[in-house]
C-alpha cells in the first residue's frame, strides 16, 4: 500500500521521517496530520514515534536504520537518544556514531540485509553499520551520485533508483542488493528518490505530488498491496535476477 | 587480444523510465516528463503577443519601424519580417528565436501572418521548441514625409538666390556648378522666381550647407531670417521656418563697370572703367587701356559696391577696320598685375550698320588684340552716344572717356555654332532657359577655358565629328567632355 502524504506543504517526506520494518520515526511538525497519516497505516504493527535529532526535524536525513538497529549521528542529544530508546522495542540496538558525513540518511541506504554507502564513509562507521544493522556493506554510487541515500530507496522486496541509472548499473546494483531495481521518479519527476519517499516491506509513503504513474511503479517494484498483474516491471525484474544468478 | 580489450569498455544503455504524467516510456530528462506532457504543462509562448499592429503609410506604402523610421518593404520580404519581429522584440528577449517565416495572406486583407519558432529552457535544463503564428493587422498611418506633402508643408528652410541683372547667365552657371557638386540632391523643390531661384529644404542644415556652398563659388552675401511656426511651452521647443536670402553680385561677365576713383586706387591704381572678365568666387576685372587685372573678392565687393554702366542689350556690333598691337607701352609706377593672356592694341572700328556709309573710323584701345583682325566683328559699347546713368561715370572727366569700349569678339554665326556644337549640359528641373541667353552662356563656355573649370560637359550624340574648320572659333576639346552614363530622376536631359 502506497500513501501520498505531505509535511507542512513539503513533498520531500523522506527528509522528515524514517520507516523500517520494526519502527517508524516521524518529525515533530506544526500539525499532527503528518504523524497521524503514518499512525493510521502503521500503529497496529510497529511503533510510530515522534523524534528529533540534534533539535532538527530532518530526522530522515540524519539517521539510518533497519529492523535490527538504528544509527544516530554524534550530534544527537542524550535526551533525544533516551527518548528514542524508551519508545523503540528493546531488541533494536541504537548506536551513536562519530562520523564526518553526519547526514547519515544521505550517505547510507539500506534494507535489512545490505547497505549501500558513500565511498568516503569512515571505515569505523562501516564496521558499526555492519555490526549494528547486521548488513553487508557496499561502497557504491548511483549514476555517479555519491549520495546513495538520497538517490535510491530500497526495501527487502525491491528498489527504486535515480532515473538516469543505466541498465548496466541497475543490473550491477540489483545483483549486489539481491532485490529487483527500477529507475524511476517520485513527486512528479523528482529524481531525489530517498528524499521523496520512505518504504518498508508492506507500506510506502511518498510526497503528495507523486503521480498515479509513479505510484503504480512504486507499488509494483516494492510489491505493495494486491498487485497480482505486475506486467512489464515484474518480467524485467525476473530477467535481471536470472541474469545475475547465471 | 583486441576483441578482449573491446569487451572491457563498459557500455552504457540508457534505461527507459515512465513519464511521470502519462506513463509513456521515455528516456530520462531533467523534468522526467514526455514532451507532450511538458508542452501541456508549460507554454513557452506565454507572454508573447499573438496579435500585433503594423503601421503602413497609404501614400508611400512604407512601414513604420518604431520609433520613427519608415521602411519600404514588399510583402513577404526580409525587411518586413524585420519590422514584424521588431514589434515583439521585448517579448522575444526571454526566448531563443529559431525561425521565422511568412504565411501567405491575401495582399488586400491587411493581414500579415508570421510563423515563429522559438526555444526556451523549462525547469532545469529541458529545452522546448514551439511554433506559433502571430497575426499582424496593417493599419493606415500617414508617414511624416507624406503628411508634410499633404499639408503643403514640404520645407522648413529655403534659400532664395537673387541677382539684380537683366539676364540669367549667372544662374545657368550656378546650375552647372550645383550639378557638378551634386548640391541639388537634398532639395525638396526648386522654383523659379523673378530675378532668381528658390531652393527648398526639409532640414535647416541642408539649407545652410547650400548657402555656404554658394558663398564659396560666387561672391555673394546672405541674410537669414526665421519665422515661428509653432512652439511648445511644455518642452520649450520651437518650430521655425528659416529663409536664407542670398544676393549675387549684379556684375556679370562682359559687363562694363565704372569704379569710384578711390576703389580703383585701392585695387592697384587701375583705370576707373573696367571690363568684367568673369565671375567665379571673385570678380575678375581687366583695364582695357592697360591690361591691368584685378580680382575683387566678395567681401570687398559688398563693402564697396559698384555697378555695370550698361546692360548687354546696349552693346552694338562694330567692325574692326584696322588693328595695331602696342608692343612696348610705358608702364606706370605702382601698376598692378598685367594680363598675359591679352594683347593691348590700338583699334579703329566702325559700327557694322554704318559700314560703307562713311569712313570716320573711331579709335579705341582694346584688350582683345590677340583675337581681333581687320574685318572681324566685335561687340562694344558706343559710350559717346549712349545714355548712361552711373554716379562714378558722371564724376569722370569727359576727356578720360573713350568713345567706344570693345567687349568681346563675335566669332561666327550663332546658328552655325549651334549646329556644330557636339556637347551638352545637364539640367536641373525648374530652371527654365530662354534661348538667347542660354546660347550666349554656351558660347561663353566655349570661349573661356577658366569659366568651364567648374562645369561637367557631356558628349552629345554618338559620333563626334571633327571638321576641318575647327580653328575658326573656340570649341570645347574632347578631353574636357564626359561620357554621360546614367540619368537620375531629378536631372532632366535635354539635347541641344
Amino acid at each position: 500500500m502506497a500513501v501520498r502524504v505531505q509535511f507542512e506543504n513539503n513533498n520531500d517526506i523522506g527528509v522528515f521521517s524514517k520507516l523500517t520494518n520494526a519502527y517508524c520515526l516521524v518529525a515533530v511538525g506544526g500539525s499532527e496530520n503528518f504523524y497521524s497519516t503514518f499512525e493510521a497505516e502503521l500503529a497496529d504493527t510497529i511503533p510510530v514515534v515522534h523524534a528529533s535529532i540534534a533539535g532538527c526535524r530532518i530526522i530522515g536525513r540524519m539517521c539510518v536504520g533497519n529492523r535490527n538497529g538504528l544509527i544516530m549521528p554524534y550530534s544527537t542529544t542524550d535526551q533525544e537518544l533516551q527518548h528514542i530508546r524508551n519508545c523503540l522495542p528493546d531488541e533494536i540496538k541504537i548506536q551513536r556514531v562519530e562520523e564526518r558525513l553526519s547526514a547519515l540518511g544521505n550517505v547510507v541506504s539500506c534494507n535489512d540485509y545490505v547497505a549501500l554507502v558513500h565511498p568516503d564513509l569512515d571505515r569505523e562507521t562501516e564496521e558499526i553499520l555492519a555490526d549494528v544493522l547486521k548488513v553487508e556493506v557496499f561502497r557504491q554510487t548511483v549514476t555517479d551520485q555519491v549520495l546513495v541515500g538520497s538517490y535510491c530507496c530500497f526495501s527487502n522486496q525491491g528498489g527504486l533508483v535515480h532515473p538516469k541509472t543505466s541498465v548496466e548499473a541497475q543490473d550491477e546494483l540489483s545483483s549486489l542488493l539481491q532485490v529487483p531495481l527500477v529507475a524511476g521518479t517520485v513527486n512528479r519527476g523528482s529524481e531525489v528518490i530517498g528524499g521523496g519517499m520512505v518504504v518498508n516491506d508492506w507500506c510506502a509513503f511518498c510526497g503528495l505530488d507523486t503521480t498515479s504513474t509513479e505510484l503504480s511503479v512504486i507499488e509494483s517494484v516494492f510489491k505493495l498491496g494486491d498487485h497480482q498483474n505486475q506486467g512489464t516491471v515484474q518480467s524485467k525484474i525476473r530477467d535481471s535476477l536470472i541474469d545475475s544468478l547465471v | 587480444m583486441e576483441t578482449e580489450m573491446e569487451n572491457l569498455v563498459p557500455t552504457q544503455t540508457y534505461g527507459m523510465i515512465l513519464c511521470c504524467e502519462c506513463g509513456r516510456e521515455i528516456l530520462s530528462n531533467p523534468s522526467n516528463m514526455c514532451v507532450d506532457c511538458l508542452r501541456c504543462k508549460v507554454d513557452i509562448t506565454d507572454g508573447i503577443p499573438k496579435h500585433g499592429n503594423l503601421l503602413q503609410c497609404k501614400k508611400c506604402e512604407r512601414y513604420l519601424s518604431p520609433p520613427a523610421t519608415w521602411i519600404s518593404a514588399n510583402l513577404e520580404s526580409r525587411e518586413l519580417l524585420a519590422v514584424c519581429l521588431k514589434r515583439m522584440k521585448t517579448a522575444l528577449q526571454r526566448v531563443r528565436l529559431v525561425d521565422a517565416s511568412f504565411i501567405w495572406t491575401e495582399p488586400h486583407s491587411k493581414r500579415v501572418k508570421v510563423k515563429i519558432t522559438i526555444q526556451k529552457e523549462v525547469d532545469g535544463g529541458t529545452f522546448l521548441e514551439q511554433t506559433f503564428i502571430v497575426e499582424y493587422v496593417v493599419h493606415n498611418h500617414m508617414c511624416t514625409d507624406c503628411h508634410r506633402v499633404e499639408a503643403k508643408d514640404f520645407w522648413n528652410s529655403s534659400v532664395q538666390v537673387r541677382q539684380k541683372a537683366t539676364h540669367k547667365k549667372t544662374f545657368y552657371y550656378l546650375e552647372q556648378v550645383i550639378l557638378k557638386y551634386k548640391m541639388h540632391q537634398n532639395t525638396t523643390k526648386i522654383s523659379e522666381r523673378p530675378n532668381g531661384l528658390d531652393f527648398f529644404y526639409s532640414i535647416k542644415q541642408d539649407a545652410r550647407k547650400f548657402t555656404d556652398f554658394l558663398t564659396n563659388i560666387l561672391p555673394c552675401r546672405y541674410q537669414s531670417s526665421q519665422k515661428l511656426i509653432s512652439h511648445d511651452t511644455h518642452s520649450n521647443t520651437y518650430n521655425y521656418k528659416t529663409s536664407f536670402s542670398v544676393e549675387l553680385p549684379p556684375v556679370c561677365k562682359d559687363d562694363i563697370v565704372c569704379l569710384p576713383k578711390k576703389i580703383a586706387q585701392q585695387l592697384g591704381n587701375l583705370g576707373q572703367l573696367l571690363i568684367c572678365l568673369r565671375v567665379t568666387n571673385c570678380i575678375h576685372l581687366i583695364d582695357f587701356n592697360t591690361l591691368q587685372i584685378a580680382e575683387v573678392s566678395g567681401s570687398f565687393f559688398w563693402r564697396d559696391q559698384f555697378f555695370p554702366i550698361c546692360s548687354p542689350k546696349n552693346l552694338v556690333e562694330f567692325t574692326v577696320m584696322e588693328i595695331e598691337p602696342i608692343r612696348n607701352r610705358h608702364t606706370k609706377l605702382g601698376e598692378g598685375t598685367l594680363s598675359s593672356k591679352h594683347i593691348l592694341a590700338d583699334c579703329w572700328v566702325i559700327k557694322s550698320n554704318e559700314l560703307g556709309m562713311h569712313e570716320d573710323y573711331v579709335h579705341t584701345r582694346t584688350h582683345l588684340g590677340h583675337l581681333l583682325k581687320p574685318g572681324d566683328l566685335v561687340m562694344g559699347l558706343d559710350l559717346k552716344n549712349s545714355n548712361t546713368n552711373n554716379d562714378a561715370l558722371g564724376l569722370m572727366k569727359e576727356s578720360d572717356l573713350p568713345d567706344v569700349i570693345l567687349v568681346r569678339k563675335i566669332f561666327a554665326d550663332r546658328q552655325r555654332r549651334r549646329r556644330r556644337r557636339n556637347w551638352k549640359l545637364k539640367h536641373l528641373k525648374g530652371n527654365s532657359k530662354d534661348n538667347d541667353n542660354y546660347m550666349e552662356f554656351l558660347e561663353e563656355l566655349e570661349e573661356d577655358k577658366e569659366f568651364r573649370k567648374n562645369i561637367d560637359i557631356y558628349i552629345d550624340g554618338p559620333d563626334v565629328q571633327s571638321s576641318a574648320d575647327e580653328t575658326e572659333y573656340p570649341t570645347v576639346s574632347l578631353k574636357e567632355m564626359l561620357q554621360d552614363l546614367s540619368l537620375k530622376d531629378d536631372v532632366e536631359m535635354e539635347g541641344e
